[in-house]
């Protein structure tokens, strides 16, 4: 077996092991750890399918940022009280939403496996200078509003999050 | 267990996607459905990089939409985490079974 096939087995091995510990792991502390090692391994897939500037955003915003943002939201508002190995339970609806998932995956596998893709055999080149001609060429429009977007969410963010005064 | 094509990418985004989708709908405590929501976003980006690897008129524009997926979805989580806080101000829980506030 040649080593790509090799990487990819192994990286989706820890995505869907890391994936299934994000649900059923039951400290919340521990999900959001398992969710960090699912981003890590999804980097590693996007090597191996030869995009390197999108793994190295997927580890610095993914791995970094937002990991960090999620556990200090947990830290901020859960309530342990001695027991964080109960804060991640579940609810009601275990196994209805287990069939709709079964019905949903089986048929989106099925799909995938019907339709006739049109696969290339050589090598799509994926320079970062096209990744870049195409940001701030053809989508710049779309890279503004991007940007615009954070700008927006992030004012939010902080509006919601900080509250109303009693008497403003 | 031959070479890996698009098959293999695909099948393993629908993988992910199930496992957040059941983790988003069973999950009692708020921020973990958050977590569930991030691992469905997560796949639909493995699912385009793959798209712009392995097509013949792939070109980039899949890792494009996977950068601006990436914008959306820390914009969604910095939203997300706000609104956990400020319902946690409002009701001292974040068990989403107890907010019941627009049901009828």
């Amino acid at each position: 077996m040649e080593l790509s096939s090799l990487a990819f087995w192994i990286l989706a091995t820890m995505i869907i092991i890391s994936g299934l510990g994000v649900v059923f792991l039951k400290n919340i502390v521990h999900s959001a750890l398992a969710l960090i090692a699912t981003f890590i391994g999804a980097a590693g897939i996007y090597l191996t399918l030869h995009s390197e500037f999108l793994a190295a955003i997927q580890v610095l915003i993914y791995a970094g940022a937002i990991a960090i943002l999620i556990v200090f939201g947990i830290m901020l508002i859960t309530k342990g009280e001695g027991k964080m190995g109960e804060t991640n339970l579940f609810g009601k609806y275990k196994i209805s939403a287990g069939i709709v998932v079964l019905i949903m995956v089986s048929l989106v596998s099925y799909l995938v496996l019907q339709t006739p893709w049109q696969i290339t055999t050589e090598l799509n080149e994926s320079l970062m200078s096209d990744i870049a001609k195409l940001i701030f060429y053809d989508h710049v429009v779309a890279f503004e509003l991007a940007g615009v977007l954070l700008t927006v969410a992030m004012i939010g963010a902080i509006m919601i999050a900080r509250g109303v005064k009693k008497n403003g | 267990m031959g070479s890996i094509g698009l098959y293999h990418y695909l099948i393993l985004s629908t993988l992910l996607f199930g496992i957040g989708l059941y983790g988003a709908l069973v999950k009692r405590h708020a921020i973990s459905v958050l977590l569930c929501i991030e691992l469905m976003l997560n796949s639909v980006n493995i699912n385009l990089v793959a798209f712009s690897r392995f097509l013949i008129h792939g070109d980039n524009v899949g890792q494009l939409f996977a950068i601006f997926i990436i914008v959306v979805a820390a914009a969604e989580i910095a939203i997300g985490l706000a609104i956990c806080i400020a319902l946690y101000r409002g009701k001292q829980t974040i068990e989403l079974e107890k907010f019941n506030l627009l049901r009828w």
